[in-house]
């Protein structure tokens, strides 16, 4: 007997649905021209590449369609909003961010710290996640060039309250950039009522092809080029427009509209079943991050005394995958820089899971994850030093660490 | 998703000696603060014979540290303590087949606990003098605090010296300017220390990565340890790379004649035949021991003119350190004789 695999891992890629890969391909071969040349060939591209613009503005709310850069994805969009606003806003040479970013923006912003003098200000969290406000109003001055925070966490899916924070921003006329790849395609946006200057978005983790996102840039925003080159994307972003990447990204944006009442409904119901399951079958275990206020598809719940890795191998096993804030699954062995930063105990953040749905996931999924939780999560227990039983403290176990 | 080996993953999703000995009466706990894992070690000893009968363990980790712990259970038992303090944390990743470098410090994990057990039985307080950093060498697993100690220790101010010394370096080249970074800064700490002079301290930028590519010969591929190798470091080669260059081309083209022209011609020593062979079976002797530490021994099967002909066994067979491995070699004799000769490997 096989099993079905379930795919909970929707926060770090989704499936390309088959619709975008059908719109998509006419553009490898029959549609091939430049959108740029003056003949036949070019025109009907860049029609297509027009209508591409103009449903990812309807999936932002944006005003206009020449708000949106298509570009290669989320990361250099982050790069290019904040490399940009550094550039654009002469005399000020300070950022704000914040400590549960993506590396696309930390380690942009800790570049640019040690390489040209920008000094940083990275807002602390609390233990559910949530902004210190506090701190973000006492960073905030005349010398603020960006704000750059997140839209929703990909780790523990708790939205900050972006439209807000952008207003605090304009009162000192600083620039406001969110990264919104996790959100863009789960919840409803509208940028048109809010004072956020740039979003970031990527393509693959809205059913879209993987290489394709945007940055989106209001209207009136100082703006500075990261690539030199042709006059393609009004001279903001240049370079031969992948063409068939955009029309895919376009489509994925126009599905993403559609099925977005299920997002927020159905996938929503499917997460918190699965998550209410966990809680009741399996003892020592919690949920991080803000319940009241997080992303409809993203469940994150920490299982203590065990490590992640072990957790992911075992699920894997059975055709479930997801994902783990562990330091051994990262590569780097740097544990979760999101749970470090709310302080979760580290034989909790070590366990802690990943389950982010999609709207591919069905009743069967939550099923089959709820059945085989319990033992995975009890096999570990019995190899750990620090378990003692449910709901007891931990063993007494004080290792010299190396 | 990690490269697991299949043993890797059985010892993983079916580990042997698993859960609490309470007969112990030698128990281990460390810990790898780099990544949060821990051990407990439990063994029972027979107080008579010192044989370890009986060996279990707990883990906080990831499925190669549980892996690892499994492994070195299965490895000591029925070893005696002497036996088992032998094991090093090499012996329990190739029981698995290997680890990814990123791994290793699991087993590193599973040595360490050995050791504190034993520490444990004996009435020993048993403290680690182990550090660990960000790994900057993926290619050979090496990390910061490894590189960090060689230099120290050493007083190495080349890059290429760190490869020598450490195998940092060694493959793809990426971690260049990570492995630079390194030196620089611990070089300007030992200027600050009075250990190193201003001069000599290594600056950013002053190598070109470029000219290693080819170079780039690790000693400890020929197994020494950085401590041991550092008198033969500062000693300069006898015989250019140039001169080597030469001798070897000429002997293609005109075989001994051309060595025979060679040697008065720049002054170097005259050797009989069998004079060679003695001087170069010393000299293989000599690196003998550190080729056996990492598995692998080297024969000299002939030699003819300025080339000597060896033969790598063991496994050095197919390690893509071999041919680092011919260049010590060759390093070592060419010291030894004090004239050119290119050493060729055959199979």
């Amino acid at each position: 007997m096989t099993v079905t695999p379930v795919y909970l891992d929707n926060n770090a890629t989704t499936r390309c649905d088959a619709e975008v890969v059908e719109a998509m391909l006419p553009y490898f071969t029959e549609q091939f021209g430049n959108p740029s040349s003056m003949h036949a060939f070019g025109a009907s591209v860049g029609g297509a590449v027009k209508a591409a613009r103009a449903s990812l503005m309807k999936l932002l709310g944006a005003e206009f369609d020449h708000e949106i850069i298509f570009t290669s994805g989320g990361t250099e969009s982050d790069n290019m909003a904040i490399l940009s606003a550094l550039e654009a806003m002469p005399g000020r040479d300070e950022i704000i961010t914040s400590a549960v970013e993506h590396p696309a923006v930390l380690s942009l912003c800790a570049h640019l710290e040690k390489t040209r003098d920008v000094k940083v200000h990275v807002i602390p969290v609390d233990g559910r996640g949530l902004l210190d406000i506090a701190a973000y109003r006492a960073a905030l001055s005349e010398k603020t060039a960006v704000v750059s925070i997140m839209w929703a966490n990909n780790e523990t899916g708790t939205i900050f309250p972006v439209a807000e924070l952008a207003e605090l921003a304009k009162e000192v006329g600083a620039l406001f950039h969110t990264d919104a790849v996790q959100a863009v395609g789960k919840i409803p946006l509208d940028l048109k009522s809010t004072q956020i200057d740039m979003l970031s978005l990527s393509g693959h983790k809205l059913h879209g092809p993987k290489g394709t996102g945007a940055l989106y840039v209001k209207r009136g925003t100082r703006f500075r080029s990261l690539f030199k080159g042709g006059h393609q994307e009004r001279g903001r972003r240049a370079g031969t427009e992948n063409t068939p990447g955009i029309v895919g990204l376009g489509k994925a944006a126009e599905l993403a509209l559609i099925h977005m009442e299920d997002e927020v409904t159905r996938v929503a119901a499917l997460r918190d079943r699965l998550e209410k399951g966990i809680l009741q079958r399996i003892p020592n275990c919690f949920v991080t991050g803000n319940p009241a206020e997080r992303l409809p598809n993203t469940a994150n719940i920490a299982f203590e005394y065990i490590e992640g890795e072990g957790i992911l191998l075992l699920m894997n096993r059975e055709g479930i995958a997801a994902s783990s804030g562990s330091a051994c699954t990262s590569g780097s062995l740097e544990p979760s820089h999101v749970l470090r930063a709310m302080n979760i105990p580290y034989t909790a953040a070590h366990g802690a899971i990943r389950f982010s749905f999609s709207r591919d996931n069905t009743d069967a999924d939550v099923e089959r994850v709820l059945e085989v939780m319990p033992p995975i999560i009890e096999k570990l227990r019995a190899l750990s030093p620090f378990w003692k039983g449910a709901n007891e403290a931990p063993a007494t176990f004080n290792p010299v660490y190396a | 998703m990690w490269d697991y080996t299949d043993k890797v993953r059985d010892y993983f999703f079916n580990p042997v000696n698993a859960g609490v000995l309470e007969t112990a009466n030698a128990v281990g706990e460390v810990g790898a603060i780099s990544c949060g894992d821990a051990l407990k070690l439990m063994m029972k000893v027979d107080p008579e014979t010192e044989i370890i009968e009986a060996a279990k363990f707990q883990t906080f980790g990831c499925g190669s540290a549980i892996a690892s712990s499994s492994a070195l259970t299965e490895i000591i038992l029925g070893k005696t303590l002497d036996e088992a303090l032998k094991i090093t944390n090499q012996d329990i990743a190739d029981f698995l087949g290997g680890l990814p470098p990123e791994k290793m410090h699991c087993s590193v994990m599973g040595y360490e606990a050995l050791q504190a057990a034993v520490a444990d039985y004996r009435g020993e307080v048993w403290s680690d003098d182990h550090e660990e950093g960000a790994l900057v060498c993926k290619c050979f697993g090496v990390d910061e605090g490894m590189i960090e100690r060689a230099v120290r220790s050493n007083k190495l101010t080349t890059p290429e010296a760190v490869t020598n010394f450490t195998k940092a370096g060694g493959g793809c080249l990426t971690c260049f300017e990570r492995i630079e970074g390194v030196l620089a800064k611990v070089n300007e700490e030992m200027v600050g220390e009075g250990l190193l002079s201003f001069d000599e301290a290594y600056r950013i930028g002053s190598v070109d990565p470029r000219s290693l590519k080819q170079k780039a010969k690790p000693k400890a591929a020929v197994g020494s340890t950085p401590v041991e190798t550092a008198a033969t470091e500062t000693r300069k080669p006898v015989i250019s790379l140039d001169a080597l260059e030469k001798a070897a081309a000429a002997t293609v083209v005109v075989g001994s004649a051309a060595e025979a022209a060679l040697q008065p011609a720049i002054g170097l020593p005259r050797y009989t035949t069998v004079q060679k062979i003695k001087l170069i079976e010393e000299a293989l002797e000599e690196i003998r021991p550190v080729l056996k530490k990492d598995g692998g021994d080297c024969e000299l099967i002939d030699v003819d003119g300025a080339n000597v002909i060896v033969k790598l066994s063991g496994a050095c067979v197919g390690c893509q350190m071999a041919s680092m491995t011919i260049n010590g070699v060759q390093e070592k004799i060419v010291a030894k004789l004090g004239i050119p000769v290119r050493v060729v490997p055959v199979k």
